[in-house]
């Protein structure tokens, strides 16, 4: 019997499947570390030990025949997910106590198929940041440099597997909120296609760009769990009818593989570029062609991001108002001062800045300079990428333009934050899938750094994209790689 | 469209006043919410039922949950495509849903899922019995919101479900000129959308709400600012405020106000209208395309369906009525008020071919059985009558077989007990007494001390003999056939 945290979550299934340890021995597995780290780490707002004891009884009495791909298998769930038995609070103070009166659908698929969820995780607030600065209960720390961002918003699903915690946790990715924390922390990350992944039971940010994603430290990993996830919905109309994917790795030769110059510009940190220079020159020694490509709309996706992103989130977060559920604040004890008073206690000041402004560019006399231009760029982005994918196949370069920064380095300068996703958010503004692996690493300040390569697919080809992965992930050992300190198992 | 024609009738409209003689023109158009009777609500599966307590019928959906996500209910659209063709209007291949924000404690997720820039139908109208036609700009869908219960001590209650319960808001052009065709366009749109089977149409449960948009001006002059006129939940309501919202605003003017742009609600208990919220407190619903929901598409295959599945109409009907079947226009009106009715009627007159004795014993008996506390129904629908229950009463009473007053028991007892019309006349004995000595007897009988009756009928007045007829047709208890009886008392008081 391997070590619990050697395992990625295949193997781990297998091996409780077949009955070498049980889904109970996982669980405790799990809370050991959680135990061991998370004071330290940050990653859990809650866990809920008691249910995934019981959920893992049931598993270890289950006839054989019925035991599911995930079987045993712990996995962490961000805090904007919604399952009976957790609370669902965005790590956010407006919802804290908040219990969902009902399961997501990803969710109830993946406990289906064996999975026992622990715990919701930590993230910036309603996912609106990209180091957990944002988060109401502190930030998660990165394992690789407890100083650092382990990136975000879904920072603390990307600490638990990069911890070893569980082997695969879920995040929500609307501007590459699970990319960009997988590319920090060393770990795959997968963004699907747009609708891939039913948003029933996801507290939506911003609902045409939110998709569920999974984080683990194998790309079949992330392969079987967006599988797992897929298919439609009768709770969400937006959802894609995808056949489930099947995923080979695929041989790379002839393969194109577009850079695109956009990718590579004067903010993208010196080693991040030489570690994409370096995958670039790897895929072509596997017998791919790299073709250049150009993306030229992509200097503004940032600017129409943070249009649609925030007209979206400020509708999106109307409903907190202190009527139904979470917090609540009397005021001057009218129904408008309840409001009032209820949204500016529970609010942080990121939230409160998306809102005013998505209010405002969705205002009476603002909506057609902002709100209706935003959308005619999307447009334009999509196209960009449409034009791009007809002289290649994917599209591959950096995840993140630097390496996990310094906890408090831009905490006070909001654009700076913004442009950390500049390189992911183009990808949800079209829809396409994109995932995050490990290539390579940074020597900062003494310490090892992961960097991350994105690889993006045109629309609804999630499984050429996790194939490609898969082939570098072959042909490298940097997802092998643990971050030294803080792993579980890796120092006692 | 023949709202250009000039009708005499127009002539006459207007508000003359009485202190400058002046004629001022009101300008009125009307929007309409009204439930559509589906199954489910609009965006959840949850099933709408009025008076149900409160929050017992609502889910993640529709109370709002974070994570929730709506779901188009196909059977709204079908209702709603169904209406917009009865009513004439072009149904849009392609539309969408958008968000309409505002924040209210009934108002769940701090927006309406409505429509706004692409409604799935625009045009149409109402062609009034002026010949007058009142044009329709637009029918959109949207999602009721839940009620706030404020008269609970300091407490506000909120009661949400009502919350998602689809409804479809028509807009009429300003095309309205008085309280009577607003009150005739209401009860027009409000058959319409019985006979499509779209909506039960009843205000006392809110499932019809009128707004009312009311500006005047002086004959021939340009339109003046509109005011906004909410709260009328019947058609009495809205004649009153549109009634009073007249007089007020010419009075305003006349004393040299303005009249501010504003919503003003209809204070029933004092009849007249008061300010609710000014133009400056107006919302700025930051509208957007409803992103959890796909685009609307309609085809033309699922538009031909609808349309098959559209009854004839009312108006059409009341036409047919009249000139087809030879009956009175007020007879028309009353038969094709309720769907029920007229698809009665039509049945009984297939049975009978007798469209005038249907006509008038549905008017004169039924109706009255509607609503009758000792039969305790209240619905047409819910008599135990069925249209060939209501043809044996007719037959049999043409025939003779019994007397029209037994006919009129004979159909309540039926309504009653469920039985036949045969069953029944033996039970209760209503045969009309063919036997001739019988009758002959309680004539003999009834003219004992009727000698002046029976000098008037010798000295040329047969009409005097009706005064007799009363008497033996009592006698006989209620079973002597009328007609007998006078032929067998002219025979008697003919005798030397």
């Amino acid at each position: 019997m391997s070590a619990y945290s050697a395992l990625d979550a295949v193997g781990l299934a297998q091996e409780t499947a077949r009955g070498k340890r049980s889904a109970s021995e996982n669980i405790e597995a799990a809370f050991d570390a959680v135990k061991a780290l998370d004071s330290e780490l940050n990653v859990f707002l809650n866990t809920n030990l008691e249910s995934a004891r019981a959920l893992a009884r049931v598993l270890d009495a289950a006839p054989a025949e019925t035991r599911g791909p995930l079987h045993g298998v712990p996995i962490a769930l961000k805090a904007n997910m919604c399952v009976e038995g957790f609370e669902s609070n965005c790590a956010s103070r407006i919802l804290a106590g908040y219990h969902a009166p009902y399961t997501a659908t990803f969710v109830r698929r993946l406990v289906d198929a064996g999975a026992i969820p622990i715990g919701m995780t930590n993230m910036d607030e309603f996912a609106m940041g990209s180091s957990c600065e944002n988060s109401a209960f502190g930030p998660s720390k990165n394992p690789w440099d407890e100083t650092r961002t382990a990136g975000g918003s879904s920072s603390g699903s990307a600490v638990a597997v990069a911890a070893g915690i569980t082997p695969i946790a879920l995040g929500s990715d609307t501007g590459g909120s699970v990319r960009q924390p997988a590319a920090l922390t060393g770990i795959v990350g997968f963004k699907p296609t747009y609708g891939r992944v039913s948003r029933y039971g996801l507290i939506a940010f911003g609902s045409s760009l939110d998709q569920v994603s999974p984080f683990a430290r194998s790309v079949r990993d992330v392969e079987l769990v967006t599988h797992l996830m897929s298919g439609t919905d009768s709770n969400d109309a937006t959802c894609l009818d995808e056949p489930r994917m099947n995923c080979e790795i695929c041989d790379l030769k002839g393969l194109r593989i577009g850079v695109p110059k956009e990718y590579f510009g004067g903010g993208l940190q010196h080693d991040v570029r030489a570690r994409s220079e370096e995958a670039l020159a790897l895929f072509e020694q596997l017998g791919a062609v790299i073709v250049p490509v150009s993306l030229p709309h992509s200097e503004h996706a940032i600017a129409v991001y943070y249009v649609v992103a925030t007209a979206e989130a400020s509708s999106n977060l109307a409903r907190f108002e202190g009527v139904r559920f979470g917090r609540r604040v009397d005021g001057d004890g009218s129904l408008q001062g309840m409001f009032a008073a209820t949204r500016e206690a529970g609010f942080g000041p990121e939230v409160k800045r998306r809102i005013l402004l998505g209010t405002y560019v969705l205002s009476a006399g603002y909506y057609d300079a902002w709100y209706g231009r935003a959308l005619k760029v999307r447009t334009l982005l999509r196209r960009d990428f449409e034009a791009a994918f007809e002289s290649c196949d994917v599209i591959v370069g950096p995840t993140s333009p630097e390496p996990a920064f310094a906890l408090g380095s831009k905490k006070d300068d909001p654009v700076a934050m913004y442009l950390s996703d500049v390189l992911t958010v183009p990808v949800n503004l079209a829809g396409l899938p994109a995932a995050s692996v490990p290539c390579g690493f940074v020597d900062v300040l003494g310490r090892a750094l992961p960097v991350g390569l994105q690889i993006i697919g045109p629309h609804r080809a999630d499984a050429r994209v996790l194939s490609v992965a898969r082939a570098f992930e072959e042909a490298t050992s940097f997802a092998a790689a643990r971050a030294p300190r803080f792993f579980h198992g890796a120092r006692s | 469209m023949s709202s250009e024609t000039e009708v005499p009738h127009m002539r006459e409209v207007g508000y003359v006043s009485k202190k400058t003689g002046v004629r001022w023109m009101p300008v009125i158009g009307l929007e309409v919410h009204c439930q559509l009777g589906t199954r489910t609500k609009l965006f959840c599966g949850c099933e709408y039922r009025f008076g149900a307590s409160p929050n017992s019928i609502t889910c993640p959906k529709c109370t709002g949950q974070p994570g929730a996500l709506p779901v188009q209910n196909r059977e709204a659209l079908a209702l709603a495509v169904r209406t917009a063709l009865a009513l004439g209007c072009t149904v849009a291949t392609k539309s969408k849903f958008d968000r309409k924000h505002y924040f209210y404690c009934d108002l769940p997720k701090g927006f309406q899922i409505s429509q706004y820039d692409q409604p799935y139908c625009t045009g149409g109208g109402i062609q009034l019995s002026t010949g007058k036609f009142v044009r329709l700009t637009r029918i959109h869908m949207e999602e009721d919101a839940g009620k706030a219960i404020h008269d609970r001590g300091d407490m506000t209650l909120v009661d949400l479900n009502r919350a998602g319960v689809p409804l479809i808001e028509s807009v009429t052009e300003a095309d309205i000129e008085t309280a009577a065709e607003a009150v005739e366009y209401l009860t027009s749109l409000k058959e319409i959308l019985q006979y499509c089977g779209a909506s039960e149409c009843d205000m006392e449960k809110g499932s019809l709400r009128c707004d009312v948009n009311i500006s005047v001006r002086p004959a021939g002059e340009p339109w003046r600012t509109k005011v906004e006129i909410k709260n009328l939940n019947s058609f009495r309501f809205v004649s009153a405020a549109i009634e009073h919202e007249i007089v007020r605003q010419v009075d305003a003017y006349e004393m040299g106000e303005e009249i501010v742009q504003e919503t003003r609600l209809w204070d029933a208990n004092r009849n007249v209208t008061r300010t609710m919220r000014s133009k400056e407190s107006a919302h700025d619903y930051r509208y957007f395309a409803e992103p959890d929901l796909p685009p609307i598409h309609i085809s033309s295959a699922f538009l031909e369906y609808e349309r098959k599945l559209l009854p004839e109409l009312p108006s059409s009907r009341r036409a047919r009525y009249e000139s087809a079947l030879g009956l009175s226009p007020k007879d028309a009106r009353n038969l094709t008020a309720e769907r029920v009715v007229a698809d009665f009627f039509e049945a009984a007159v297939r049975l009978s071919d007798k469209p005038k004795e249907c006509s008038n014993w549905i008017q004169n008996e039924l109706f009255k059985m509607v609503g009758d506390p000792e039969l305790g129904t209240e619905r047409f629908e819910e008599l135990q009558l069925k249209p060939f229950d209501l043809v044996s009463v007719i037959e049999l009473v043409d025939k003779g077989s019994i007397a029209m007053s037994s006919g009129r028991t004979l159909l309540r007892a039926m309504a009653e007990t469920g039985k036949s019309a045969k069953v029944l006349v033996a039970e209760l004995g209503l045969a009309q007494v063919q036997d001739t000595a019988l009758i002959e007897r309680w004539c003999r009988e009834a003219l004992v001390g009727k000698d002046k009756i029976v000098a008037d009928v010798k000295a040329g007045k047969p009409n005097a003999i009706n005064a007799l007829l009363g008497g033996v047709i009592k006698l006989s208890g209620g079973k002597a056939n009328p007609q007998v009886v006078r032929e067998t008392l002219e025979r008697i008081i003919a005798q030397p």
